[in-house]
């Protein structure tokens, strides 16, 4: 599990792009058995700058595996930004970075 | 597409006058629970009905406000990139929703102060459908919607 953040402010606007490691399963994909795959998704996704709530994102399993986000939040050069995610199995991960 | 929406909607509909008529809950009055509450259920509806209305945008007013940027033709349906923004004033929510898959909603993002109302991310598309995109704006709901063809299905199947 990995995320990859970036924050880059200009013009008073902060673009924050991530790429999280996710199989993003909608359950309804079937084994090479033909047993049925668990659903397994990010199901929030929280963006902070300076701990406090930019953006909330409810997710569902229709996101790509290995999910791309871009938001564009306010802020400013050093503020920290720090992007978490649940998954509908409880497991979580986050990320921080400095805004260039 | 249009037929198919068209026919899905008779089949709701009528479930719903079925199920009313057998004195049953009506759809509505369960999905009605979901609306500002937890959202995860809302995500596991099985039909577009049901998913906006999930959303409080059962009505919502169509707006050529609302940019959706997605692709006209996507060859490859599990890789959807799909940018939802707006200039509208006051927006607090921003949410997207593949009319023709499985389970429709697929993301809904709340804004905090400051933060543009701007969305983009990348959708798996089962087959051809529209892509709904959702603004709330003050305490109205507006939409718009897109087209996309898929030509490879991105549900693994």
């Amino acid at each position: 599990m990995a995320i990859k953040l970036k924050a880059k402010e200009k013009d008073g606007v902060v673009e924050v792009k991530a790429l999280m490691n996710h199989p993003m399963e909608t359950g309804q994909r079937k084994d090479k058995d033909g047993n049925k795959i668990p659903a397994h998704y990010i199901s929030e996704v929280i963006v902070q700058v300076n701990d406090k709530d930019a953006i909330t994102a409810n997710w569902g399993a229709s996101i790509s595996k290995d999910p791309y986000l871009s938001v564009e939040v306010a802020g400013k050069k050093g503020d920290k930004v720090k992007l978490s995610w649940t998954d509908n199995k409880g497991e979580s991960d986050s990320a921080e970075a400095d805004i260039k | 597409m249009k037929r198919r929406t068209f026919l899905q909607g008779t089949v709701t509909a009528g479930a719903a006058a079925l199920a009313a008529g057998a004195g049953l809950l009506t759809p509505g009055a369960v999905m009605a629970d979901n609306h500002g509450g937890d959202m995860a259920e809302a995500f596991k509806l099985d039909n577009l009905e049901a998913a906006m209305k999930a959303i409080g945008a059962e009505g919502a007013e169509e707006s050529g406000d609302i940019k959706i940027k997605a692709p006209e033709i996507a060859e490859n349906g599990a890789v959807v990139p799909v940018t939802v923004s707006t200039d509208m004033e006051g927006v607090t929510e921003i949410a997207m929703v593949v009319a023709e898959n499985p389970t429709p909603l697929a993301a809904v993002f709340k804004l905090g102060e400051g933060s543009k109302a701007m969305a983009s991310t990348r959708l798996k598309m089962g087959k051809t459908s529209d892509m709904v995109a959702v603004v709330k704006a003050g305490d109205k709901s507006y939409m718009a919607k897109q087209e996309v063809k898929v030509t490879i299905g991105g549900c693994g199947g």
